[in-house]
């Protein structure tokens, strides 16, 4: 098949991925309730976006939980991938497994199941519920991040700081961490975007009250078209967008960096 | 027709980004020759059997199979097959169906797949791998399935992208007595490439060394080694000397402050020219008989002979091969023999 | 190196990876009696009740046939995509996953304002002199939703097996006589076939348990297995019932866990 004719298909593809979302982002400055006609340029979604209650507070809730539980999974990971990195082989493949249950599982499924245990453990659901909810499906990321690392990494590096007298918990932190440095970072930023991204565990784990991002959206949704959503969507948009470029630019810098140390 | 059963007539060969990969080739391979491309990388070597092979284009020039022009015959139709550098085995076939995969493709009949298969792999020694997958084989077993996997088409001709370049040197060494064997018992025209100058010199018909995409010399083994034609390939294939000298007339040559015999004719007086002189033949003499004295600054044992260097009063270094032990840092006197002495034109640097 | 750096973790998983399964497994199994607790299997005969069963069947026919469109167009995408002659792979790629990073919501709820009555859709086709067409709440709209949501997620595991089959057997299958065709089906596809397992696990499971994509563009019509769970937890109260559905799920999830590794042993075997 001709270059052009496949280079055609790809475009096809993308403009299907893309055409609803711009046209979320178009109908988000049309002064008119109607969706297909125009009725002339407008912020007024943006500001009507910015006076809703509901959905600063769910914004500040999405932020709230998404950071501190990819901060604290990714401790509580970092340190796990280097504890299990250590096991025999039975062992190790016994946790591995385990841990990939939250990755491949249906969401619907961690969601009623984590309910269950909180039902089960007589925990009000609520903020805390919810930052419990996704310190748990985000830990298994970290892990599977940093993991390939650590099979990378010389182990040497670790025995060479142990000979130069390091004790084992300072060599971890002085040599075996910065040589894992990359999986980290890129398991956090993972954790923070599956996090603010998450709807369907959020909805199960979530109590009276607190909302995040998505469930606000899918409650909205449900009532109907809403412009409000269009202005949201297009913020959401221009941030990821901004974020990706700069996830981007970083990585790049870092695989020159990497190169260049290797010469 | 001619006896040349592929002609390569002014090609070269431009990259995208610009980089000339060969630059105005012309090579005639005589049918059932053992004809090896061998350079250092990046000298167009892997690009030309390419070209042959049909995976890459000429940018300019035409290629000539059989009498006939090939330019935009795409690989599949070619009667050539390829044994590629790392074997690019088909990983989800088993060895049997690795070597029948280009009969499959021409709709040969089941039987006589099978019997043409065997044949190939006893042909390669691995009678009995048939069921075995590829992965689980060494690398020397790997590179006769690759092999047998071209052989079997009965190609005219069969092209060899540094076949042996992953194996170790023992197998290298066996491989490259098999390889000639099976060359000879089937007549085929082999085309090899390779970067090491031993394995051309010991397998090969005829060798072309090439550099940075253009053709250095056509020879046989004996007389690349003995006659090269230029510093390039002398100092390319086996250690050299390498000394500016002058031509002051026929047969007599200045190098290193002497005036020395030599035995070639045909230079412009007073021509600057490249004087080489292998490693052994500089005979090691007492310091009354002997053209130049130096100092021996290294010594290292090579097994069967030393390889020592000596700097002698005008500042140049000497590559000696002598199976004497000489000391560092004694004085000792060096002759070369009039025929050992090869003076070649200066290759004008652009 | 240091074991006891992974206890907490531990800790952590069992409390909140296990038990909570445990827990699921426990529900679907047991039936509250007079005498107390009870083994049963009456939650899953309830499965078996047509007005579920429907549901279960339709959530694997959408649910397929997605994942089939998604195969389909997904495949060649991945196969040009990987093909050497074409630059600027990155930023192809890039295009692709951007859009994955989109809220999942704001994704299903975009089609939401392309399909509806007043939508652009029957706009363009009342403007062209056709009729409205009632696009919104149908299978058809399900599937749209579902394909448009888990597309790059077919593309990604195919393309990432394919840039790594080395180029010289490619050039090896056309050395033998292949043409592209016969290369496509003797060699990449046989080649390709890991991706396209994990391609095919990655779209199934979220589609077959989807309560988001139906609920949007379904409208309470078109009820999947996701939202039979959801019900049952969040309206009517039988965990039990909502248990035992999770619980096949869960069959499900571990039969396709499976499927990759013996997948990716088979890899980790081409590797030694």
């Amino acid at each position: 098949m001709s270059k052009s004719l496949k280079k055609a298909y790809l475009w096809l593809i993308i403009l299907f991925l893309y055409a609803p979302i711009l046209v979320l982002m178009v109908l988000s400055f049309n002064d008119s309730r109607s969706r297909a006609t125009w009725g002339g340029f407008t912020f007024r979604w943006y500001i009507e976006l910015f006076k809703d209650r509901d959905i600063l507070l769910a914004l500040y809730y999405t932020l709230a939980i998404g950071l501190l539980s990819s901060v604290i999974a990714t401790i509580i990971g970092t340190f796990a991938a280097i504890g299990i990195f250590g096991y025999k082989k039975l062992s190790y493949s016994l946790v591995k497994n385990i841990s990939y249950i939250p990755v491949i599982n249906a969401d619907i499924v961690t969601g009623v199941s984590l309910m269950l245990m909180f039902v089960f453990l007589g925990i009000n659901q609520g903020f805390f519920t919810l930052l419990l909810a996704h310190i748990t499906f985000n830990i298994p990321y970290i892990i599977f991040s940093v993991l390939p690392k650590l099979h990378q990494m010389d182990i040497h590096v670790y025995e060479a700081a142990l000979d130069l007298g390091a004790n084992p918990f300072m060599s971890i932190i002085k040599v075996v961490i910065p040589e894992i440095r990359p999986g980290i970072i890129t398991g956090f930023l993972l954790a923070f975007t599956l996090s603010i991204d998450d709807f369907v565990i959020s909805f199960f784990t979530s109590g009276p009250g607190v909302t995040n991002l998505s469930i606000e959206i899918y409650s909205m949704a449900r009532r109907g078209i809403n412009p409000k959503i269009n202005a949201l969507s297009t913020l959401m948009f221009v941030v990821v967008m901004a974020l990706l470029l700069i996830v981007n630019k970083r990585s790049a810098s870092n695989t020159e960096k990497k190169v260049r140390r290797d010469i | 027709m001619s006896d040349y059963i592929i002609q390569l007539n002014n090609i070269s060969k431009v990259f995208e980004d610009g980089f000339v990969a060969l630059d105005n080739l012309n090579l005639s391979i005589k049918k059932n020759e053992f004809l090896t491309l061998l350079g250092p990388s990046g000298c167009g070597k892997t690009t030309t059997l390419r070209i042959i092979g049909g995976f890459e284009m000429p940018t300019e020039g035409e290629i000539v199979f059989q009498g006939q022009k090939i330019n935009d015959l795409p690989p599949h139709k070619r009667k050539v097959n390829t044994v590629f550098q790392k074997y690019a085995l088909f990983t989800h076939l088993n060895v049997f169906d690795n070597v029948a995969f280009g009969l499959k493709i021409s709709k040969t009949p089941k039987n006589e797949i099978k019997e043409r298969v065997r044949e190939m792999l006893n042909l390669v020694n691995l009678q009995g791998f048939e069921k075995r997958q590829v992965e689980s084989l060494s690398g020397g077993q790997q590179q006769r399935v690759a092999i047998a996997r071209a052989l079997v088409n009965r190609p005219e001709v069969l092209l060899l992208d540094e076949p042996l370049g992953a194996l170790d040197l023992k197998m290298r060494k066996d491989m490259q007595i098999e390889l000639k064997k099976m060359q000879e018992k089937l007549g085929i025209t082999f085309i090899y490439v390779t970067h090491d100058q031993e394995e051309a010199l010991s397998m090969s018909d005829s060798i072309v060394i090439l550099n940075e995409g253009i053709v250095q010399q056509i020879d046989t083994p004996i007389n690349i080694y003995n006659e090269p034609k230029n510093a390039f390939v002398a100092d390319f294939i086996g250690e050299s000397n390498i000394i500016d000298g002058t031509m002051l007339q026929d047969k007599l040559v200045h190098f290193c402050n002497k005036d020395i015999p030599c035995i070639d004719t045909g230079f412009a007086k007073n021509e600057k020219v490249d004087v080489v002189i292998r490693p052994e033949d500089i005979d090691i003499k007492n310091l009354s008989d002997a053209q130049w004295t130096g100092k021996v600054t290294s010594v290292i044992f090579k097994g069967v002979h030393y390889d020592i260097t000596v700097e002698s009063s005008d500042g140049f270094v000497w590559l000696l091969q002598n199976t004497d032990r000489q000391y560092e840092g004694d004085t000792i006197g060096m002759s070369v023999d009039p025929d050992d002495i090869h003076i070649m034109k200066k290759v004008i640097d652009l | 190196m240091r074991r006891w750096l992974s206890y907490p973790y531990l800790v952590w998983m069992i409390m909140f990876i296990t038990v909570p399964l445990l827990l699921i497994v426990f529900y679907a199994f047991t039936k509250q009696t007079d005498g107390g607790i009870v083994f049963s299997l009456d939650h899953f005969r309830q499965i078996l009740d047509p007005l579920y069963l429907k549901v279960f069947l339709r959530s694997f026919k959408i649910a397929f046939i997605s994942m089939l469109i998604c195969l389909l167009i997904g495949y060649p995408v991945a196969l040009f995509l990987s093909s050497k002659d074409f630059s600027q792979k990155s930023t192809y790629l890039m295009l692709i996953v951007i859009p994955m990073w989109m809220n999942f919501l704001l994704r299903t709820y975009a089609w939401l304002t392309l399909l509806e009555n007043n939508g652009i859709f029957n706009k363009l086709l009342e403007f062209l002199g056709f009729g409205k067409v009632q696009f919104l709440y149908s299978e058809g709209a399900v599937i749209l939703g579902t394909v448009y949501n888990f597309l790059p997620f077919m593309i990604l595991p195919i393309y990432s097996v394919m840039v790594k089959i080395d180029e010289s057997v490619i050039s090896a299958a056309q050395d033998l006589g292949a043409n592209s065709f016969q290369v496509l089906l003797k060699v990449m596809i046989p080649l390709s076939l890991p991706g396209v397992i994990s391609g095919i696990t990655m779209v199934f499971m979220p589609a077959v348990s989807t309560f988001v994509i139906s609920r949007l563009l379904g409208g309470g019509q078109f009820a999947l297995i996701g939202n039979i769970i959801e019900q049952q937890f969040l309206l009517t109260g039988n965990w039990g019932f909502g248990s035992a559905l999770s619980f096949v799920l869960m069959v499900l999830v571990i039969i396709s866990m499976f499927f990759m590794n013996a997948n990716e042993r088979n890899g980790k075997e081409s590797m030694l």
